[in-house]
C-alpha cells in the first residue's frame, strides 16, 4: 500500500501539493508505478507563470518516460536544481524529493488524502 | 523451382476447405484490371546462363578497384580497406539483416557496438557516442534536433556555415520543416572567402546551434575555438561536421570546446558504393546524453558480477518517450559501425594517422602541380587537408568529360552549389592515389587547357 501523507492535496495526474509551503512533487504511488528513476528534468524557471495541468517536469525511469503536471496554477517561486543530480531520491523519498515551489493557491480544488488513495485503489483494478 | 511457401497441394487443401475451386474463382470479385497481370517475361534461365548474364551486366560498370582513378570526393573518399574488416562483417554472428539488441543473447554485437562508441569518442575528443546514425547528414540534423530540446523549443535560431556540406544543408532545412526554426549563415551571396569568426554577429540569444565543417567543404582547416568561445558567450551549442580521417592528424574538434561532433564514418572503412549505405557518427558531452537521439550501448555487470554490455538510457527514445523524444531515430548502422570498428583497430592511431598524412601529402602534391598549369589556380589561400578547390578557365564538364576518357574521375563540379564559383572544381587526394596517377591528372588537364 502506497504512502499518503494527509496534510498534502493531490491531483488526479499523481502530483502531490503542499498546502503550507507550495512544493511539488510526484506521489509515492506515482514513484512506485515508474521503477527507478533516473533521469529527471524541471521544464519551467522561477518567475514562471504556470496553468494547472501544464508540465512543469519530465521524469524518466529505466522504463517509462512520464510528464510531471502542474497540480495548480500560480507562479513559480523556486525550483529544486539539486533533485537533478539525485533523482534516485524521488523514489526513496517522494514527499521529501519536491521539484517546485508555487505561489498561487491552497489547492482546494485538489483530493484530499482518502479521495486519491480511493483513485489510487480504483486504477489497480 | 517456387519460393512460395505453400506447395500446390496445400493450395489445393486450403481452397477445398473454403469451398472455393480454383485461385482465379476466389479472386473473382477484384475486377480483373486490378488483379496482379500477366507479365511478358522471357524463359526462365539456368543458374549457370542467369550467373553469366548478371556477369555481363556487371562488367559494364566501371569501378575505383583497377578501372577508374579517382579525385572525387565532396564527402565520400576512396580509402583502402583492409581484407579483414569484411571478413568479419560476413561473419554470420553478425551479418543479419537486424542488429540484435536483447543482452541475453548479443553480448557480442553490443560490445562490437561499445568499442565502436570508444573509438569514436577518441577520434573527436568528446566524452560520448551514440551507436551511430544512417550517414552524415542525418547525424547533423540530429543535431539540430538535441539544441532544439535542450532549449526547449525556445531557442529557434540555428546558425550554419556556409562552407558546410550543401546536402547536408539540405537534409537539415528537410528535417527541421515544420518546427518553426529559423537558418541563418548559408545565404547564396555569403563570402565564402570569410574566415569562420564572420559568423559571430549573427549568433544571438535567440540561437540553439553554430554548424560548422571541419575541414570544411572546400578542404580547408580552421581552428573554430574562437567562434565556439563566441557562441557559447551568448549560450548557443555548437556542432562541428567532422572528417574523421583527418582528426588522426588535426586538433580534435573537442579540444575546440565543441558540444557536438558529428559526421560521416564511410572514410573508416567503408566502400564508397553507390553513395551509400553509409554510417553518421554522433558525439557528444556527457550533459547532452538525455537529449541525444539513437541508441547508446553502456557497459555494466551482471547477476554474477561479470562485465556485460546493454543498451541504456533507452527512456529518451521515441518507444518509451514517443512524442516527446528528441528524435524518431530508433535504431542504428549496425554492422557498418562494426565495419568502422574493425578498420580503426586494425590500421590503429598510428596507422590512421600515417593514412591522413598521406592523404595531406600526396593532396598537397596535386594542388601544387595542378596550380603550375596556366590558368588553374587554388581557390583559397587558408591551409587545407586532403581535398582542394582550384579554377579553370574552361567548364568542370567539359574537362572531366576529357578525363574520364583517359580512365580518371575528375572532380566535384563546385558550380552547381555555389554560383560564384562557376568553373571551380573540388579535387579530393586519398592514399590510394599514386603520384603517377596525380601526374596523369596534370598532364591530361594540361592537355585540355592547351
Amino acid at each position: 500500500m502506497s504512502n499518503t501523507p494527509t496534510t498534502l492535496k493531490y491531483a488526479k495526474s499523481d502530483e502531490w501539493f503542499d498546502p503550507a509551503t507550495g512544493k511539488v512533487g510526484i506521489s509515492d504511488y506515482a514513484q512506485e508505478q515508474l521503477s527507478d528513476i533516473v533521469f529527471m528534468e524541471i521544464t519551467v524557471s522561477e518567475g514562471d507563470e504556470v496553468q494547472a495541468g501544464s508540465q512543469i517536469a519530465s521524469v524518466e525511469s529505466v522504463k517509462a518516460a512520464s510528464e510531471v503536471l502542474s497540480p495548480i496554477s500560480g507562479k513559480v517561486v523556486a525550483v529544486n536544481e539539486d533533485l537533478t543530480n539525485s533523482p534516485e531520491a524521488i523514489n526513496s523519498d517522494p514527499y521529501g524529493s519536491w521539484f517546485v515551489q508555487i505561489e498561487g493557491g491552497d489547492g482546494s480544488e485538489l483530493m484530499d488524502a482518502p479521495a486519491y488513495e480511493k483513485h489510487c485503489e480504483e486504477r489497480a483494478h | 523451382m517456387t519460393y512460395i511457401p505453400i506447395s500446390p497441394k496445400e493450395r489445393d487443401a486450403m481452397l477445398a476447405t473454403i469451398g472455393v475451386e480454383s485461385l482465379d474463382a476466389l479472386f473473382q470479385a477484384v475486377p480483373a484490371k486490378y488483379r496482379f497481370p500477366q507479365m511478358n517475361l522471357p524463359p526462365a534461365l539456368t543458374e549457370m546462363e542467369a550467373a553469366s548474364l548478371l556477369a555481363e551486366i556487371a562488367s559494364s560498370n566501371e569501378n575505383t578497384r583497377g578501372d577508374l582513378i579517382s579525385f572525387l570526393g565532396a564527402g565520400m573518399y576512396n580509402h583502402y580497406i583492409p581484407s579483414v574488416v569484411d571478413h568479419i562483417l560476413r561473419r554470420g554472428e553478425f551479418y543479419t539483416a537486424y542488429t540484435p539488441y536483447q543482452p541475453e543473447i548479443s553480448q557480442g554485437t553490443l560490445q562490437a557496438i561499445f568499442e565502436y562508441q570508444s573509438l569514436m569518442t577518441a577520434l573527436t575528443g568528446m566524452e560520448l557516442s551514440n551507436a551511430s546514425h544512417y550517414d552524415g547528414a542525418t547525424a547533423a540534423a540530429e543535431a539540430v534536433n538535441l539544441a532544439f530540446a535542450n532549449f526547449r523549443g525556445k531557442r529557434r535560431k540555428v546558425v550554419i556555415s556556409p562552407t558546410v556540406h550543401p546536402q547536408y544543408r539540405e537534409t537539415i532545412r528537410t528535417y527541421t520543416q515544420g518546427m518553426e526554426l529559423t537558418l541563418a549563415g548559408d545565404d547564396a551571396a555569403a563570402d565564402l572567402q570569410a574566415a569562420p569568426e564572420a559568423l559571430t554577429p549573427l549568433i544571438d540569444v535567440e540561437t540553439a546551434l553554430v554548424i560548422v565543417q571541419y575541414p570544411d567543404f572546400f578542404g580547408r582547416i580552421f581552428d573554430y575555438t574562437r567562434l565556439i568561445e563566441a557562441a557559447h558567450a551568448q549560450g548557443a551549442l555548437v556542432c562541428v561536421v567532422a572528417n574523421p580521417t583527418a582528426l588522426a592528424l588535426f586538433k580534435t574538434p573537442g579540444a575546440m570546446g565543441a558540444d557536438i561532433v558529428v559526421g560521416e564514418g564511410q572514410p573508416l572503412g567503408l566502400p564508397m558504393w553507390f553513395g551509400g549505405p553509409s554510417l553518421g557518427f554522433f558525439t557528444t558531452r556527457k550533459q547532452y546524453v538525455h537529449k541525444m537521439a539513437g541508441r547508446l550501448v553502456g557497459e555494466t555487470v551482471d547477476s554474477r558480477g561479470q562485465r556485460s554490455y546493454v543498451l541504456t538510457l533507452t527512456a529518451r527514445e521515441q518507444h518509451i518517450k514517443r512524442e516527446k523524444a528528441t528524435s524518431n531515430i530508433c535504431t542504428n548502422q549496425g554492422l557498418l559501425a562494426l565495419a568502422s570498428a574493425v578498420y580503426l583497430s586494425v590500421v590503429g592511431k598510428n596507422g590512421l594517422k600515417q593514412v591522413a598524412n598521406l592523404c595531406y601529402q600526396k593532396a598537397h602534391y596535386a594542388a601544387e602541380e595542378l596550380s603550375k598549369i596556366p590558368g588553374v589556380g587554388l581557390c583559397f589561400p587558408q591551409p587545407f587537408f586532403h581535398e582542394f578547390a582550384v579554377c579553370f578557365p574552361k567548364p568542370v564538364a567539359e574537362i572531366n568529360e576529357h578525363l574520364l576518357e583517359h580512365g580518371i574521375i575528375g572532380g566535384y563540379d563546385l558550380g552547381q552549389d555555389y554560383p560564384a564559383l562557376k568553373d571551380h572544381a573540388l579535387i579530393a587526394v586519398t592514399e590510394m592515389n599514386t603520384r603517377d596517377e596525380i601526374d596523369m591528372l596534370v598532364e591530361v588537364v594540361k592537355e585540355v587547357l592547351s
